[in-house]
């Protein structure tokens, strides 16, 4: 048998040459059905392969203040962005990049990981560079294909530090709040700048523009070869400007009188519309420093301070409100009717009440005597007040002080604001403390002491109230915008009158906040407030001072209301009074068109000075006390 | 004229064919040179590959005057040889381009070759001579185990570089010898049963239906087998199926990948499915006549893996179109139908035995490295003879050209 014989060896070749028809066939019906069948989807597929779309960040909206000046703005910047491409090739970049900028080995990490969840998106490496880096960049293009350097409007903030927690800061947006629902509507995508805190995040959606597109064609290691004309360039529209009721220079004259070895917060309002004028809290930080990227450094120094610069005392920080309460508690006795204008306590003040078994004490021990409705007011006079909280009940004060608003939240147009505390009905102590209130519970909270914590806000807006016609809307930061619906305190108008009687006797010779608040064009009408709290109460820290009230022209209408909160300040008439005038003063002044002065106040003047004519003028026979 | 060429080249119809293919790849490699952001690997690649062209016709025109007694004379120290030169790679072997892991290169100097390239030649002519001597078919598995050793040694030398496409190539020259040696057929299926049971072993049922399977086949033709055959058989298939995870996690990460994204390639689009994609949307895009010579964006993009090399016919596919592919499987489908025939013709053993070994190699390159560009075949570092650049591989090309058309033209 021959192994190679011609017949066998034709057989063979017959099926070698079956398998190859075979194998070329699958190869032919392949390139077939990929090249012929289906070129089209591979057509569209090549196209976008090779586009890329970078995104042109829109400008944020101005904000301005009431009086058009722009408080925060936009400046060019430049942001270094990484076009994505095999993970390999952007970590050699980014270390490549490391030579000429700052790029940590835990930031490689994270755009690292952000390259693997959103693959199709630019990476922004530094969002605003500084001109050293750009040009160092810039000099080595053709090292660096992939870089691209774009030009990023960049947030600025003039007031600094004065408007830190009215207006907020911006920041990148985070995976959590691309998740949130703040955040969706498909506007929204990584890398994009946000209002984090205040304004900023409040009027995100009218501030935040639309970004634009433009589309570029790249080859396959993300090397922008030039622009894809085919495709039109979306230019984007910049954000929409937000007017403020903000009196920039009042919030900047404020951040400059309080004193920054202290702790507050000032708010004014105007009484016209509820408008917020100031909104300061102290201490404060430069939001600045958060535009582009807060540094860990900052950022934790922030954080551990004990202070808690970041903490918004304005609308955040809750307080005893004292006897600026005591107006609350006067407006409920007139509408209530339980005690008129002119009426005695039937006790009088002689530095202590007693109450079932227990002595109530005034803050003067050596007693006010006989007082009306408005010398209460002015002397601050506890026992008054003990007495005419008897005689509202403390059922009455509950309901009453809940129906007006005190344990609800103002509705101001912040991202956050603490809700006041203040017990609804008697259930409150046993919830709260596990016993049922006795009818001594009436006495601290008729002087706004007891389990009764407010705002420095809610305080203003109880104030505008009384600054009005008894209703306040709720103080607003934005102009032309629909107001919620307002807060309305039900007072007859001649009790108003009474009240602001009593209100300017604590301003009046020989009232507590006398001395603090003379102002040479200004009229001021408040009410001081000692806050005891926990630590002052066990004698380790001063107590709280308040100031609440308003000013106008001597005779004429409220022209701004203004409240004070200065924590472990000691004394409301002492520390936080004359911030409060000076505040005013401020305003006024330049409202009436009269040069602003640095020394306002009687006290400012008598520190370095003489005994200002206006004040000669105003008291003739003197007054004693100071000087 | 026609009788001097024929005294010079032997076999005109082959060489005019190969030469034909050869210079279409210059003009591939050419264009896989034309980039928007040129580079220096492509650029010039072309110039290069036609200075190997050039030295590749010399030695074309002196091997085709050597004897065939030389030839057969000088399988067995160039087998020898050549295994050196693969146990070698494993200690001073290199990288090259995007393999830079694999050792599958030894340089001298700037001078650089495959040691797998040569091997392939010398395993065919030694298969060949071992095979010619015979005078009975091999017909039992004892038979089969000289020549399966001959070719295993090899293969597992460069299993072990790791160079899967050229194991294969050696798979393809096996099976192309044995068949032509007269093995009958169900024997060849047996003795690739074993590697069909470690593809199978991914899934226990599947693998164990594939075992019942078999062992009723062996059962129906006891007759034919012996019991010793049998049971070699079951127990290769057996060990197969034992083996195939250990091997499968021993292999790299990017092995496993490619095998994986041959089934999907979205698996991993930026991975290792990025270059099938990538060679997909090119050939896709070219349609019936393509993007046209030089032009094709996906190319001058440099979206193309390695599309000089592996995936130049990807760059065809996306330059000429349908037209230009099937132009180019019905080229290279003519020269292994060549190939077959001269075998066929000659009476020689040695003659056709070692055709068919240059046409089991060839056919295996020709199939894996075009059928990995639209995903006929799992991607694997393997070119396309006489068209992908690459300087030893066009030299040992034609080397095995020179070969074919001296075995055939002595009888």
């Amino acid at each position: 048998m021959n192994l190679y014989h011609p017949h066998a060896r034709r057989q063979r070749a017959r099926s070698v040459y079956l398998i190859i028809g075979l194998l070329m066939g699958i190869l032919t019906v392949a390139f077939f059905r990929l090249q012929v069948l289906r070129s089209d989807t591979w057509e569209l597929r090549a196209e976008s392969n090779r586009i890329r779309q970078l995104p042109i960040p829109a400008p944020r909206g101005t904000i301005y203040d009431r009086n058009g000046q722009i408080i925060a703005d936009n400046v060019p910047g430049y942001a270094i962005t990484l076009l994505p491409g095999p993970p390999d090739s952007i970590r050699a970049t980014l270390k490549q990049m490391s030579q000429y900028m700052e790029i940590s080995d835990a930031r490689i990490e994270d755009l690292l990981a952000f390259l693997r969840r959103y693959g199709q998106q630019p990476l922004v490496v530094d969002a605003d560079a500084s001109f050293r880096v750009v040009s160092a960049l810039q000099e080595r293009r053709t090292e660096f294909p992939t870089v691209h350097i774009e030009m990023r409007p960049h947030r600025r903030y003039f007031g600094g530090e004065a408007a830190a927690h009215l207006l907020g800061y911006v920041g990148e947006i985070t995976s959590e709040e691309l998740a949130s629902s703040d955040f969706a509507q498909n506007r929204y995508e990584q890398g994009m700048v946000v209002g984090k805190t205040g304004i900023e995040k409040q009027y995100e959606s009218i501030l935040q523009g639309r970004r634009g597109l433009k589309y570029v064609e790249v080859d396959a290691r993300g090397r922008i070869i030039g622009d894809f004309a085919a495709l039109r360039v979306d230019p984007g529209e910049g954000g929409e400007s937000l007017h403020l009721n903000i009196d920039m220079e009042l919030q900047e004259w404020i951040h400059h009188i309080f004193p920054k070895s202290l702790s507050g917060a000032v708010i004014a309002l105007d009484p016209a519309d509820g408008g917020v004028l100031a909104l300061y809290s102290n201490p404060g930080y430069d939001p600045n420093d958060f535009v582009s990227g807060i540094s860990t450094q900052v950022w934790n120094d922030l954080n551990n301070d004990e202070r808690k610069p970041l903490f918004n005392r304005a609308v955040m920080g809750l307080y005893p409100p004292a006897s600026t309460w005591k107006l609350a508690t006067a407006g409920i006795g007139l509408d209530l009717g339980v005690i008129t204008p002119d009426e005695e306590m039937p006790v009088p003040c002689t530095g202590s009440y007693a109450f079932g078994n227990r002595s109530y004490r005034c803050w003067n021990p050596d007693g006010h005597g006989f007082n009306n409705l408005a010398e209460a007011i002015g002397n601050s006079c506890d026992v008054y007040f003990y007495q005419l909280g008897l005689r509202v009940g403390l059922d009455a004060l509950l309901r009453r002080s809940t129906d007006i608003g005190f344990s609800r939240k103002c509705g101001i147009d912040l991202p956050q604001e603490s809700q006041g505390i203040f017990p609804a009905e008697r259930e409150f102590w046993e919830r709260q403390f596990g016993y049922a209130p006795r009818e001594g519970e009436v006495l601290p909270l008729s002087i706004g002491q007891g389990p009764n914590s407010q705002t420095p806000l809610k305080i203003a807006q109880f104030y505008l109230a009384l600054a009005r016609d008894g209703s306040a809307p709720s103080p607003f930061l934005a102009r032309d915008l629909e107001l919620e619906d307002a807060w309305a305190l039900d007072l007859a108008p001649e009790h108003i009158m009474s009240l602001h009687e009593g209100l300017r006797n604590v301003t009046s010779p020989g009232g507590t906040a006398h001395f603090g608040t003379s102002l040479e064009y200004w009229e001021v009408r408040g009410k001081s407030g000692t806050a005891e709290h926990g630590l002052s109460q066990a004698g380790l820290a001063e107590p709280h001072a308040w100031f609440a009230g308003m000013a106008g022209p001597f005779g004429g209408a409220p022209g701004i209301v203004v409240v004070v909160i200065v924590e472990y300040g000691e004394s409301g008439s002492g520390t936080a009074a004359p911030i409060m005038a000076k505040t005013a003063d401020h305003y006024l002044r330049r409202q009436h068109g009269i040069p602003v002065d640095s020394v306002q106040t009687y006290l400012d003047h008598v520190r370095i000075g003489p005994v200002p004519t206006w004040y000669r003028e105003r008291y003739p026979t003197g007054v004693g006390g100071i000087r | 004229m026609r009788r001097r060429l024929k005294k010079w080249i032997l076999d005109p119809t082959l060489v005019f064919a190969v030469l034909g293919v050869t210079f279409f790849g210059m003009a591939m490699i050419y264009s896989a040179g034309v980039v928007y952001i040129p580079n220096e690997v492509t650029q010039g690649a072309w110039i290069r590959q036609g200075m190997w062209f050039l030295l590749a016709i010399i030695v074309f025109m002196v091997v085709v005057r050597i004897p065939v007694r030389w030839i057969e004379w000088i399988a067995v120290p160039s087998y020898a040889f050549s295994i050196l030169l693969l146990a070698s790679t494993l200690v001073v072997g290199t990288g090259a381009g995007t393999a830079a892991g694999v050792k599958s290169w030894i340089r001298i100097g700037s001078f650089g070759f495959q040691p797998s390239e040569i091997a392939k030649v010398a395993t065919i002519l030694l298969l060949a001579r071992f095979l010619s001597q015979r005078k009975e078919p091999l017909s039992s598995v004892q038979d089969l185990l000289f020549p399966a050793l001959l070719v295993g040694f090899p293969l597992a030398l460069v299993v072990l570089q790791p160079d899967l496409g050229t194991a294969m190539a050696f798979g393809g020259i096996l099976f192309a010898m044995l068949y032509w040696a007269g093995t009958p057929v169900i024997l060849l299926l047996l003795i690739a049963s074993p590697f069909l049971g470690l593809i199978l072993s991914y899934d226990t049922i599947i693998w164990s239906g594939y075992i019942v399977v078999l062992v009723g086949f062996l059962y129906l033709s006891r007759y034919r087998l012996l019991l010793f055959e049998s049971v070699t058989v079951v127990l290769a298939n057996l060990a197969a199926g034992t083996v195939s995870r250990p091997l499968w996690n021993r292999l790299a990460p990017y092995q496993q990948n490619r095998i994986l994204v041959f089934l999907d390639p979205e698996v991993d689009p930026r991975g290792a499915g990025y270059q099938l994609i990538q060679s997909k949307v090119a050939v896709g895009s070219g349609g019936f006549t393509g993007q046209g010579f030089t032009l094709g964006p996906q190319k001058r993009y440099d979206f193309l893996p390695e599309q000089h090399t592996d995936f130049i016919f990807s760059v065809v596919g996306e330059e000429l179109g349908f037209v230009g592919t099937a132009l180019g499987i019905l080229a290279f489908s003519f020269i292994l139908v060549r190939l077959v025939s001269m075998a066929t013709r000659t009476p020689d053993p040695f003659a056709g035995l070692v055709l068919l070994g240059i046409f089991g190699a060839w056919l295996t390159h020709v199939f894996v490295n075009i059928g990995m560009t639209v995903g006929v075949v799992p991607i694997t570092g393997i070119p396309l003879p006489f068209v992908s650049y690459g300087g030893t591989f066009l030299l040992m090309c034609w080397v095995s050209l020179a070969i074919a058309v001296r075995v055939a033209h002595e009888r």
